[in-house]
């Protein structure tokens, strides 16, 4: 007969971010465990609430299917002896395995005849097994964990009571001095202790007792509580789907319930109540269904659906304190206009070495406007960036950001705004920060995407520049995550510039700015951390494998390329055309790796046969046509250029034997084969194609 | 309940929970952890329970007696108990219901908030406790003090008796606040905080300051060298707090901040550690008390 297992740990409130990874961590070591015992079951279900988590298993059969254990001894010919007794290898290796000689089978086999030791594994009874499942909860790790009292253990928050049944039984166990038990808790304020009489009842009797154990049934429940506002008041109520995974980890027993706030405060910026409300207070944001942000406010409580109008003026009343003090901030802020603004940025340090976030100011100024030279953008749009970036920080020396973090750059905007800033500035300086994580929005502008390109190229440059390139899991100042963005938006936007180009010229204004620069390989550092940032972003883009390994070679040249080469490749990859190509190319490439110290010296008057002097021609031709039409996207034409080449190349081989015995021919061949090299990684390293053969 | 009753109950309910009942401390301090009967005693292994209110000044948050919730000094009402007891989230709403609120009828929640002190070395994990959303105590487990391994585990709690008064009393602005019948919070506290603001934010010497700081930063050294703790402790207090002021009248630049969090923080662990060796040396006097009351 198959039963039921339900193991439920008891503790204090679980921090609502942790409650998920202590039942996902659970419920797979509970899986692999009856993996690994061969214990059959028909399925697992995964609970959690603040106060408890565990799993149900169901159909869990009561004893483990018996076995057969095989293992392999010696020889036939070593163990018997020579008057057909067992040798004392063969009883040595009967006895370890618990068996007398007598009960070894000799087999045949593949590799001879040998003994075996055929040993029937008779399966456990299930309940004697169960204490070890129990044991599992303290292999759970949380990303903090505490003590308590004189406990050794350190966990999540304090355990206070283990229900382990199977069936109608209890898993005997013990875990930090706590026994195991068929008593569970109901909510801690509607309900009380119970005592379970069999593992099935769990469910119910904890809904009972005002326990909604399942998150998903918690998080439905919400979600139709805040539905029935929507339709009674014709709101729309936004449920930002982690602030809805918060709250389901805040609450036992959900009760969705509105209250108000005094319109007033809708002189604030949108963002700030929002945040406000979200952050400060886990408070659902309401919109008119035309998307007008209304003075109404959506609160879970953790209870019933009594006395909620104690909860409603309450919360009111919170959020009254919360939104005076914004107001405060707020109108405290519009007192400073944007030079007495700025003018602070020169006291607040960006990094201890690098110097304020003036100095930074200035440098991303710097930057942007050679960005932009470079990047030929016109006058107009030239001076709206030059002075967007300038005010790309005005906002962080304001109480509203000092109070919200988060709001960095939509404060900075909105204060622009309101002090007659022209709106193309505004928006770049909203825009900056963006994207902050893969997926985000992208800047409006080209100008947002410009300043926001500045700014992280500076960032990344100056934090390098001191020796703070991230290493394994530090990344303190969120390089890679700025390193990606810039690549992202280099992408999206198009840039007519080689991201050498741009990586020198934040090299440049490094150089000119009053910090020390103490890595003597600036440049190149910059550009291996970014090579790393591209092949994540290759990958993200489901680029195969080896097309992603063939376009990471420095120089990179322009960013959009890289991506329109992978897609190129892409789409003829295992076509003949790709193969016959990629097999001429990737062997030049293969014999120029074998001498990188040669001088990059040619001598046509070396040549003795024509094959040598048409490839040279064509090389030359392809160093003339094919950079340009890289540098301006053309992937096709460039693509062209090679598959013409190709042919050149594979008449080279079958006459020349570039290993000539003659040291000068050698030379002068393996010199050739490094040119042509150079000019073909412009495309891609072919060789590290994986084709089809 | 006006706010006296309130700090009578919460008093006469610990001290039926086995707290000692203490006085607020009399060296200035930003909160009630830095009371030496809630620091110092924290570290070891002696048993020990005790409860108080401590007023508490936080001299940026001054405002003149012009905001309705932001004070120069505001109360807090402090428990600390060593070894954590077992039961302590029920006693602790035991003692919301002394106090007349009714779990059943609000909504009470244990939402995740850590507590780190810089300047005292000292951090710990827990909750703050929401009353209908309002913040109104701060509940930790001690993981460490000064540096040293909290061992056992003290735990501590916070109640900001304004903002429970201010929701008790229904009140929006804590200087309506009733302390006692016919007598408003106002009518105490306008003009300490209002003289203080201005003082903090307009009077305040900075050089004399800068001085004091270092005056008192050497005598604590000078009270360590000779193992006397107590003293050393107090003038630990003072450096905070003189550094409290300095850094309202914004007289502290970023760069200096760390600097003097970091010296601060250095006596406070080298006071922890050697407030060890003292009460080790003297045989934990609090861990023979209990094995005599057990025996």
């Amino acid at each position: 007969m198959a039963k039921t297992l339900l193991l439920e740990l008891g503790l204090e409130e679980i921090p609502a971010q942790f409650v998920d990874i202590g039942r996902d961590s659970f419920e797979q070591k509970v899986t692999q465990w009856f993996k690994d015992k061969r214990v059959n079951y028909s399925s697992i279900k995964a609970f959690s609430t603040p106060r408890r988590f565990g799993v149900l298993v169901f159909d869990v059969d009561e004893v483990q299917p018996d076995t057969v254990e095989e293992s392999r001894g010696p020889s036939a010919s070593i163990a018997k002896n020579e008057d057909g007794s067992w040798s004392k290898a063969a009883i040595g290796f009967a006895k370890g395995k618990g068996l007398d000689a007598d009960q070894l089978e000799t087999r045949d086999t593949e590799q001879g005849s040998y003994v075996y030791a055929v040993k029937k594994v008779t399966g456990q009874k299930t309940i004697h097994l169960l204490p070890e499942v129990v044991q599992l909860y303290l292999d759970v790790s949380f990303p903090k964990s505490m003590r308590w009292g004189h406990s050794k253990t350190r966990y999540v928050r304090p355990i206070h009571w283990v229900c382990a049944l199977f069936g109608d039984e209890v898993i005997p166990a013990t875990i930090t001095n706590i026994q195991t038990g068929r008593n569970t808790y109901g909510h801690r304020f509607l309900g009380t202790e119970v005592e379970l009489e069999q593992a099935d009842d769990y469910e119910e009797t904890l809904l009972r007792e005002f326990v909604l154990v399942m998150p998903e049934k918690r998080q439905a429940a919400i979600k139709q509580q805040i539905a029935l506002l929507e339709e009674e008041h014709g709101w729309t109520i936004d449920q930002p789907a982690e602030l809805l995974q918060e709250v389901t980890n805040l609450v036992e027993y959900p009760t969705a319930l509105h209250g108000d706030f005094d319109e007033n405060f809708l002189q604030l910026p949108d963002p700030v109540l929002i945040t406000s409300m979200r952050e400060h207070q886990r408070y659902f944001a309401v919109h008119s269904e035309t998307g007008e942000l209304l003075p109404h406010f959506v609160t879970v409580r953790n209870g019933d659906h009594l006395h909620l109008d104690n909860i409603k003026r309450g919360n009111e009343k919170v959020l009254r304190a919360r939104l005076s003090d914004a107001v405060f901030f707020y109108n405290e802020d519009q007192k400073l206009s944007v030079d007495e603004l700025l003018k602070r940025l020169d006291s607040i340090v960006e990094q201890e070495k690098v110097g304020t976030l003036k100095d930074k100011s200035v440098r991303t100024a710097a930057l942007a406007l050679l960005l932009a030279e470079a990047l030929g953008v016109s006058d107009k749009d030239r001076a709206f960036l030059e002075r967007a970036t300038e005010l790309l920080k005005v906002d962080q020396s304001t109480l509203m950001v000092d109070e919200f973090p988060e709001l960095e750059g939509l404060i900075g905007s909105d204060y622009l705004a309101r002090r007659g800033e022209h709106e193309m500035v505004v928006s770049a300086v909203k825009d900056h920060y963006s994207p902050r994580f893969n997926g985000d929005r992208l800047p409006d502008s080209k100008i947002g995407a410009y300043a926001s390109i500045a700014d992280k190229l500076d960032t990344i440059t100056s934090a390098i520049a001191i020796g703070q390139k991230p290493s394994g899991s530090q990344d303190p100042y969120g390089l890679r995550r700025q390193a990606a963005a810039v690549v992202t938006l280099a992408n999206h936007f198009a840039l007519n510039i080689t991201f050498e180009q741009m990586v020198e010229l934040a090299v440049g204004v490094a150089e000119k700015a009053p910090y020390t620069i103490e890595n003597p390989h600036l440049q190149k550092d910059i550009e291996e951390f970014f090579l790393l940032r591209m092949k994540t972003a290759l990958e993200e883009a489901d680029v195969r494998y080896d097309i992603v390994e063939s376009l990471l070679v420095l120089p990179l040249g322009r960013v959009d390329t890289v991506f329109q080469k992978a897609s190129f490749l892409q789409s003829i990859h295992g076509t003949e055309e790709l193969k016959q190509a990629a097999e001429a190319l990737g062997r030049v490439n293969n014999i120029a790796k074998q001498d990188e110290q040669l001088l990059l010296d040619v001598s046509p008057s070396l040549f003795v046969k024509a094959e040598e002097h048409d490839l040279y021609k064509a090389y030359e031709a392809l160093r003339e046509n094919m950079g340009p039409m890289l540098d301006h996207n053309d992937v096709d034409g460039a693509w062209q250029q090679l598959v013409q080449l190709s042919p050149v190349i594979h008449r080279y081989f079958d006459e020349i034997m570039v290993m000539s015995k003659e040291e000068h021919e050698k030379n002068n061949r393996l010199a050739q084969m490094r040119l042509l090299s150079v000019e073909i990684n412009r495309f891609a390293k072919f060789q590290s194609l994986v084709l089809p053969s | 309940m006006n706010v006296q009753q309130v700090i009578l109950k919460l008093q006469s309910f610990w001290a039926e929970q086995n707290c000692f009942i203490m006085q607020p401390y009399d060296v200035e301090k930003g909160a009630g952890t830095m009371n030496p009967m809630t620091f110092l005693r924290s570290i070891g292994p002696e048993p020990w329970n005790a409860a108080y209110v401590e007023p508490s000044r936080r001299p940026s948050d001054g405002r003149y007696g012009d905001n309705p919730n932001r004070l120069y000094q505001h109360h807090q009402f402090q428990v600390i108990m060593k070894p954590s007891p077992p039961n302590i989230q029920e006693l602790y709403l035991e003692s919301l219901k002394a106090l007349g609120i009714d779990p059943l009828k609000h909504d009470i929640r244990f939402v995740e908030d850590n507590w780190e002190d810089a300047t005292l070395n000292a951090w710990g994990l827990g909750w703050e406790v929401w009353l209908d959303g309002m913040e109104i105590t701060q509940f930790t487990y001690f993981q460490q003090v000064g540096g040293l391994d909290a061992d056992p585990v003290a735990v501590e709690l916070t109640y900001g008796l304004e903002r429970l008064c201010s929701y008790i009393q229904d009140k929006e602005n804590v200087f309506d606040l009733e302390w006692e019948a016919g007598y408003t919070y106002r009518d105490i506290f306008y003009q300490p905080e209002f003289e203080h603001s201005t003082y903090t934010f307009e009077v305040a010497d900075h050089d004399m300051l800068q001085k004091l700081f270092v005056t008192y930063e050497q005598e604590a050294a000078a009270a360590l060298a000779k193992n006397l703790v107590f003293p050393a402790y107090d003038y630990i207090l003072k450096c905070s707090h003189t550094f409290n002021l300095l850094d309202a009248g914004g007289a502290i630049s970023v760069t200096e901040r760390t600097g003097y969090i970091r010296r601060v923080r250095n006596l406070a662990r080298k006071c922890a550690s050697i407030h060890y060796q003292e009460r080790e040396r003297l045989g934990f006097p609090l861990l023979k008390e209990k094995a005599k009351e057990e025996a």
